[in-house]
């Protein structure tokens, strides 16, 4: 094919190395195609499809109503109260990791490698057990509630209501947010923290004008960990929740097990993707990297 | 390397100080508090959870005799292989084609890899149920594929969201990774066969067992997805527990969480020590 000049040698290795790359990564390709994109079609397609008296989904009669219905109220105070849920969650998590970020990533190498071992434990261990856990903490009989009780703060009992969800959303997705609070606040050079020490700025001025700033690429890499997966939440709030279709994930998981609306379920699950997407997006036009 | 004096720096002073320790020792405390709690509790002679009354091993018994828990541990353990095995080669392959190589539509297939990591648990389970709920009979066609029983769409859908995790920390080793040892390879006359096996498989087999371990973990952990596609008699063990903890605290189900949670540890630990061996021994 190519007669026009002379390819030369190096050209062609060149054109035979990035072939053999892209067959190398060709059969990776093909099955994410199939088993992921074309099921991301899928839920498009049915977000804009016809469901039939029987509840079935038809690829026929396109129509974006199951869109308008996205501003019924019962939805909008669905989708705002997982708003809200999963912005306490993050604030929260943001209080709690930072400060515990900022420690560890200060400790000399091996006491720093230590507190990291003790903050990836949880975050790799199994989430459900882990959230079934508060759930015998929060019960009636349980340590938390009796706790709480005994020191006169309420009777303790917050099992089943939002504040349950909250806490037990900071408690599984808390790593989410420390790890990537820790590479930032440890790559900041702290000559720059002594330099304005050196200029008479207090300690906490320092800190406000010169780590917060550094540091936050973490700040918004580990909200939008914690946001995102919090504002879908499904596990969580069916264990430690109260009203079970009262959320986002629910609502959604509803929507296939009992309501039977596959083009509700399916614009719902586009309006959680569309989050997730706008959440990465802002990620990396904050210059932020991959985990 | 001056680093010690740039900490002291770091270290805020007074109250301060301890306020900071303080804090930390309290997260550190409710990371690990509610799983002590939770293994303290399986150990309760009680049917009541919230009160002890003296040590057993009664739980652990009923466990091992549950035969439901076990064939879903079973099931588990068969899903889990699969989907590591097949996760591993794909995103091993992945892993490299991108990090070796240029080509051209190499950033879509990135982003596109990227995608199953961040997807939140419910917007995958939908993808996969409507998938295979159009697609299913489809599939059936090929001989020997039967997609009815559960396993093999537990499987697929498995491998789905293992392969980008696998591809991630292949890539990240094998970008801490010189590619002139290869190139030396071939120098050498070594053929593109040769000098992966002997070169470049050896040198990222900590990232792919790393991997590994990973996808095992994930695959164990999945419940929104698993509880999607699974169907009746192929119930994996995370699906089959979170529909009994749904009912209700139980005596029985902390036992059975005590087993989990120590396998996925172990697990974590497992590859923790493996990342600390292997990267201590190049820096």
């Amino acid at each position: 094919m190519d007669v026009v000049v002379e390819p030369g040698l190096e050209h062609q290795a060149e054109r035979a190395r990035s072939r053999h790359g892209f067959l190398m990564g060709l059969p990776t390709m093909i099955y994410l195609f199939v088993f992921f994109v074309v099921p991301l079609g899928f839920v498009v397609m049915y977000s804009f499809a016809t469901r039939t008296r029987t509840g079935r989904t038809e690829l026929a009669g396109w129509n974006v109503e199951a869109y308008e219905r996205l501003g019924e109220t019962v939805v909008r105070a669905v989708a705002f109260r997982s708003l809200w849920i999963a912005a306490v969650t993050t604030i929260l998590s943001l209080a709690l990791a930072y400060p515990l970020a900022y420690f560890i990533s200060t400790r000399r190498p091996a006491t720093r490698n230590m507190l990291l071992v003790g903050v990836m434990i949880p975050f790799w261990s199994n989430f459900l057990i882990r959230t079934y856990a508060w759930r015998v903490l929060l019960d009636s009989d349980g340590i938390f509630t009796r706790i709480m009780s005994g020191m006169g703060l309420g009777d303790g009992r917050i099992l089943f209501t939002n504040n349950a969800v909250i806490l037990g959303l900071v408690y599984g997705y808390l790593p989410f947010m420390v790890l990537p609070l820790y590479a930032a606040i440890e790559r900041i050079d702290w000559s720059l923290v002594e330099g304005a020490r050196d200029l008479y700025a207090s300690g906490w001025s320092a800190f406000r004008r010169v780590v917060w700033p550094l540091s936050k690429p973490g700040v918004i890499a580990g909200s939008i960990l914690v946001f995102v997966p919090s504002f879908g939440a499904y596990v969580t709030p069916a264990i430690l929740g109260g009203n079970k279709k009262g959320l986002m994930g629910s609502y959604i998981v509803d929507q296939f097990m009992d309501a039977r609306n596959g083009p509700l379920g399916s614009s719902l699950s586009v309006l959680v993707l569309v989050v997730m997407l706008m959440g990465t997006l802002i990620y990396f036009r904050q210059g932020g990297r991959s985990l | 390397m001056g680093k010690g004096v740039a900490l002291s720096t770091a270290e805020p002073m007074g109250a301060a100080r301890w306020l900071l320790r303080g804090h930390s020792a309290l997260v550190y405390a409710f990371f690990y508090a509610p799983i002590v709690v939770l293994a303290f509790y399986s150990f309760n002679e009680s049917q009541l959870v919230g009160r002890w009354s003296g040590f057993s091993l009664r739980w652990y018994e009923a466990f091992l005799q549950n035969d439901n828990i076990q064939s879903s541990l079973w099931v588990s353990v068969k899903i889990c292989v699969a989907s590591t095995v097949i996760s591993v080669v794909l995103g091993t392959l992945a892993a490299l084609s991108i990090e070796r190589f240029r080509w051209w539509g190499q950033k879509a297939f990135d982003a596109v890899l990227y995608l199953p990591i961040i997807i939140p648990d419910v917007t995958m389970a939908v993808m996969m149920l409507v998938f295979f709920g159009e697609t299913a009979e489809l599939f059936n066609i090929i001989p020997g594929v039967d997609l009815t029983n559960g396993l093999e769409k537990l499987v697929l859908s498995h491998v789905a969201f293992n392969i980008s995790f696998v591809s991630v920390v292949v890539r990240a080793r094998l970008a801490n990774l010189d590619a002139a040892m290869e190139e030396a390879a071939a120098d050498l006359y070594a053929n593109r066969w040769q000098a992966f096996r002997r070169v470049t498989l050896p040198q990222i087999m900590p990232g792919v067992l790393g991997g590994a371990l990973l996808a095992v973990t994930l695959s164990l952990d999945d419940v929104v997805v698993s509880s999607f596609v699974s169907a009746v008699g192929a119930t994996p063990v995370s699906v089959y527990v979170f529909g009994m903890l749904r009912k209700g605290v139980s005596p029985l189900i902390n036992a059975v969480s005590v087993v989990i949670l120590a396998a996925s540890m172990t697990l974590v630990m497992a590859s923790l020590a493996l990342e600390r061996a292997t990267s201590s021994r190049k820096r």
